[in-house]
């Protein structure tokens, strides 16, 4: 039997010895219907007249549709309904939609052109599976075959095929100004120049399909109370019903969603394709209608944690240090959104790995390819670039001779570091979890580095942030005229002085005060520009003293520019700007109905955090 | 489309069924009779979630031609409890936490009950053989191997 | 519309396979084909003839009925030498159900037990009276036309007969390759050998380049050299989910090496 051992002895002191349920056997609360068969996922709900939904799906990466035919499958037997793109209300979405982040790109089902192989373009509803079937191999499409592109660098190069036609340089666009995610901290390119060597390494992932055991399903049915009742496999229940709503441009309140028991997910199962496909079938039907995807539909269709590829260049100095670290990554989106660039975002956050580096930068490229729509799975956006980072570590050690456990120890982030997405460091154990894996595998450490702790020596200059080089490459377009370099500058054209100086740049204020993250936290000063809030009396700017390990820049530093963040901006960043809307306070929070700008009109009752 | 008359005993008691030719045994339970404890999960073989036992004998009702049971004994996870108690594998799966999201208990179970009908103290190899045709991919196998052998050995720790 | 028909002898049932129509034996991939709706076909021709499901003893050969199960080689005492492939195939329910016959027609990855049966020469036995060697049944797969009613096979001395499946999940999946060796020996050379691989082209096939070198050598390192050198010659593995054809031509020598001298392991 699996044992637990719990290593109460490290990191006694911060917490109370009181656990109840963690380590003590328990019954979980669903076994008993497992163990009998009895637990109800959605296909284990009986309707009479049950129909069954399939889809005609693209054989092509990449295709223009000149015309379908479904003359033939409409007249085979059992055929109830053809279900044609104009017959989705409103055929446009975005997943993130439901959260404001990025723009409609995905149809339901496609009606100009096919973008993955197994696009779905239209489906027959019929009494049985089989008839369903037969009809879909009975409709001809007529296919105009465009160029392909599947490999994220090829998809960037300025001739590449356009895979979306709302994102036509083939990436995501973040923060309305760059073609990619960046993440600029310190100063590389000094720490290039400081360092006694520079290693370079890349790493790549492919696309892992979750395989749940169950396939993704779901059967609606009219209910007699005006409503749809959904039994879905979904893991994300009001995802799917918000989806669903916007997609059939129905009210949420017409939409009954049952979900809960789910034949395994692993991130498979958020991406709310079929509840609005089988609603709709009910809707046009007005009989029970599933539309369950097959192992193979869950394969090719199912989206995939999609494959990333990561550029890693160290600056090491010999004794291990690592003073500088650049990434160039790429995720894979396949050829919709869906939440690759939430990925991304939650990647970058992750940079660069649970190590104290001063000086650290990243691009990072959400690209669209002809290849299955990317969606999330286990380690949503840090598996591919751990992968990446602790490979690069090995290969770092190696460079250096040194000892691979010992390298992370010393790299380590301790208790008050001050991490490069500019937060503290808290509650870190990676020196505690090298320590326990090398005596638990027998691995011989030096003496200082098994009596290292997170505990100490962290924070102090270590907290401090550095200068930091900004720089305006990469933005939105720039690709498609010329090419241009994927890596982060390291001659930045823009300086943010040490400390705390910077202003803090975000796409929504925070709607309360207290959401308002503090200055010595993000190393920025709050912007003093909202009327409604007083002004905080601003962190004084700590020194510009670099961090200790940052490198000193070989010529003088000039004198602390600001760059920019937006050249209509004023740039005086004290001085209150011209007078703007009033940031959007709910008048009526916690209640069913409320509108917002920007907020879906197809969900009631929710609000932002 | 014309229907064949199939009857069967299922668990134990006597059933009858119209049947599509072709049908497969999978969903001539699941939708024909309403006995929902095989579940499908590929309808190709693999993933035995579907398996049930004929005349004692481990198979995949998905790969079963509804009619080829006619006459025969089909046992499902419905009829694995005998009465209001569990069987030793059920009880065993959920002492030692060998099902998370259970869609491949109900295949799991009917695997090892064909193995531990036929060998009633297996070796773990001999588990590990039996439920090779049955894909987990929640668990990492261990805990259903350690409750299988546990149901055998009747060491099943019981919770209070 | 689909159609199931079901007669009480294999003859009956070969008369009536024709157009738009398949033989169902176990079912594990003519099932699959229903399920998936395939337009291929609309009548399922089956056969309750006993005879199918019989093993039997002629001379120095095995008779096995094309409807005998994996699981019913692997319990068969007459057929303990062929006992290690029919394991390989499948889990326990697959192999109750999958037929000898059936083997001989499925598609890559799948057929180890046919890579078997090709490395021992067996005859496969038509239900109208021909007999043909498994060799050009193989080769002509796709082509042919007729039921397969049973097929029989020498019965190789102890330790002559090797089998061994290549597989990334454990204990079992589907082929990364199979390989089967049958090794004769005269005065303590190799003689008549036949190597076979499987899941290493469209069909089981022999590597004759590679028998002939092992033909009059000992089996110990220096002398299967050069059979290892010849391992792949004549195969045209596919990239498929499991492996790439790459791939399954760098390690072939590797697994002949381990199925001729098998490696001691702690």
């Amino acid at each position: 039997m699996t044992t637990i051992e719990f290593r109460k002895d490290l990191f006694a002191d911060e917490r109370v010895d009181d656990l109840k349920q963690i380590g003590k056997p328990t019954v979980r609360q669903d076994i008993l219907g497992h163990v009998t068969g009895r637990s109800p996922y959605y296909d284990d709900h009986l309707f009479d007249g049950l129909l069954h939904m399939r889809c005609v799906r693209s054989p092509h990466h990449h295709a223009r549709i000149r015309s379908i035919d479904t003359s033939a499958a409409e007249r085979m037997p059992g055929v109830r309904r053809i279900v044609m793109p104009s017959d989705v209300p409103h055929n446009i979405n975005t997943l993130l939609s439901l959260i404001n982040f990025g723009r409609d790109d995905e149809p339901l089902l496609s009606h100009t052109k096919v973008s993955y192989r197994g696009e779905p373009v239209c489906a027959v509803i019929a009494d049985t599976e089989r008839q369903a079937r037969a009809a879909i191999a009975a409709v001809r499409v007529d296919w105009e075959v465009l160029p392909h592109v599947l490999d994220v660098e090829e998809a960037l190069e300025p001739d590449a095929p356009v895979v979306n036609e709302e994102y036509p340089n083939n990436t995501f666009d973040y923060h309305e100004r760059y073609d990619h995610q960046k993440l600029r901290f310190g100063d590389i390119g000094a720490g290039f120049a400081q360092a006694d060597r520079v290693i370079e390494g890349r790493y790549q992932m492919s696309p892992i399909e979750q395989a749940p055991l169950e396939t993704c399903g779901a059967i609606a049915a009219p209910e007699t109370n005006d409503r749809f009742v959904c039994y879905t496999s979904t893991q994300a229940l009001f995802f799917s019903l918000g989806t669903t709503a916007k997609l059939l441009d129905i009210a949420s309140s017409r939409l009954h969603f049952v979900g809960g028991t789910v034949g395994g997910g692993f991130g498979g199962k958020v991406d709310s394709i079929v509840e609005p496909m089988a609603t709709l079938g009910a809707v046009l039907t007005g009989r029970p209608v599933k539309f369950m995807w097959d192992r193979p539909e869950e394969m090719q269709v199912g989206a995939p944690r999609g494959g990333e590829r990561w550029y890693i260049k160290d600056g090491v100095m010999n004794d291990g240090r690592i003073v500088a670290r650049s990434f160039t990554g790429f995720f894979d989106c396949g050829a919709y959104t869906r939440l690759s660039s939430y990925a991304i975002i939650k990647a970058t956050g992750h940079l660069p790995g649970p190590y104290t580096i001063p000086n650290v930068a990243s691009n990072v490229y959400c690209v669209y390819t002809n290849r299955t729509p990317a969606t999330a799975m286990r380690g949503f956006g840090i598996t591919g670039v751990d992968f990446a980072i602790e490979s690069h570590m090995d290969k770092v050690a190696e460079a250096v001779g040194m000892d691979p456990v010992e390298l992370r120890i010393l790299n380590a982030y301790r208790d008050g570091d001050m991490k490069a997405h500019r937060r503290l460091a808290k509650n870190t154990a990676l020196i505690e979890c090298c320590q326990v894996a090398a005596d638990k595998a027998g691995w011989r450490i030096g003496p200082q580095f098994a009596a290292a702790s997170s505990l100490s020596d962290g924070g102090g200059d270590r907290a401090l942030i550095g200068e930091t080089v900004t720089d305006q490459e990469g933005r939105i377009g720039e690709r498609r005229q010329r090419r241009i370099p994927f890596a982060p500058s390291e001659r930045g054209t823009g300086r943010i002085a040490a400390g705390t100086a910077g202003e803090a740049v975000s796409a929504a204020r925070p709607q309360r005060d207290d959401m308002q993250p503090e200055p010595e936290r993000i190393g920025h000063k709050v912007s003093a520009a909202d009327p409604e809030r007083p002004a905080q009396p601003a962190a004084p700017p700590a020194p510009a003293a670099p961090p200790p390990q940052a490198p000193q820049p070989a010529q003088a530093t000039p004198p602390p520019v600001y760059e920019p963040q937006a050249p209509a901006e004023p740039p005086a960043p004290q001085s209150p700007p011209p007078a703007q809307p009033e940031p959007y306070r709910p008048s009526e929070p916690f209640q069913r109905g409320v509108k917002r700008p920007g907020a879906s009109r197809f969900i009631s009752g929710t609000r932002r955090r | 489309m014309e229907k064949t008359a199939l009857n069967f005993t299922l668990n134990g008691a006597e059933t009858g069924v119209f049947v599509d030719a072709g049908a497969n045994l999978l969903d001539v339970l699941r939708r024909g009779v309403g006995d929902q404890t095989p579940k499908y999960g590929c309808g190709q073989g693999s993933c035995g979630a579907c398996s049930v036992l004929i005349d004692g004998e481990l198979h995949l009702s998905c790969l079963t031609l509804a009619e080829t049971v006619a006459g025969k004994s089909v046992e499902t996870t419905a009829g694995l409890a005998g009465g209001p108690e569990l069987h030793a594998l059920q009880k065993a799966f959920i002492d030692g936490f060998a099902a998370q999201c259970g869609y491949c208990t109900p295949g799991m179970l009917m695997a090892a009950r064909a193995l531990l009908d036929s060998n009633p103290n297996p070796s773990r190899d001999d588990v590990a053989e039996a439920i090779s045709g049955n894909i987990c991919r929640c668990t990492g196998y261990e805990p259903i191997i350690d409750a299988i052998l546990a149901a055998a050995s009747g060491s099943g720790r019981r919770f209070g | 519309m689909l159609s199931v028909e079901t007669f009480e002898t294999i003859e009956e049932a070969a008369g009536a396979v024709g157009e738009r129509s398949r033989f169902m034996a176990g079912g594990t991939l003519l099932m699959v084909a229903v399920n998936y709706g395939n337009q291929g076909f609309d009548r399922i021709v089956r056969t309750s003839d006993r005879r199918l499901g019989e093993i039997s003893n002629a001379g120095d050969r095995v008779h096995i009925g094309a409807g005998v199960t994996m699981a019913k080689v692997a319990a068969s005492r007459d057929l303990a030498f062929l006992a290690p492939a029919a394991r390989s195939v499948g889990g326990p329910a697959i192999r109750n159900r999958a037929t000898v016959g059936g083997n001989l027609f499925a598609p890559h990855p799948y057929g180890d037990f046919a890579t078997a049966l090709l490395a021992l020469d067996a005859t496969v036995h038509w239900a109208d009276g021909r007999e043909e060697p498994i060799e050009t049944v193989l080769q002509n797969r796709g082509q042919s036309i007729g039921l397969a009613a049973a097929v029989s096979v020498p019965r190789p001395q102890a330790d002559e007969f090797r089998f061994l499946k290549v597989a990334r999940v454990k204990p079992k999946g589907a082929s990364v390759m199979a390989l089967a060796a049958w090794l004769p020996k005269s005065a303590g050379r190799l003689e008549n050998t036949r190597i076979a691989f499987g899941a290493m082209g469209a069909t089981a096939a022999r590597v004759k380049a590679c028998e002939a070198a092992l033909n009059g050598t000992n089996l110990d390192e220096r002398g299967i050299e050069p059979a290892l050198q010849a391992a792949t010659e004549g195969l045209s593995p596919q990239d498929d989910a499991l492996a790439s054809g790459w791939y399954r031509r760098e390690v072939a020598p590797i697994h002949l090496k381990r199925l001729l001298i098998p490696e001691r392991r702690l």
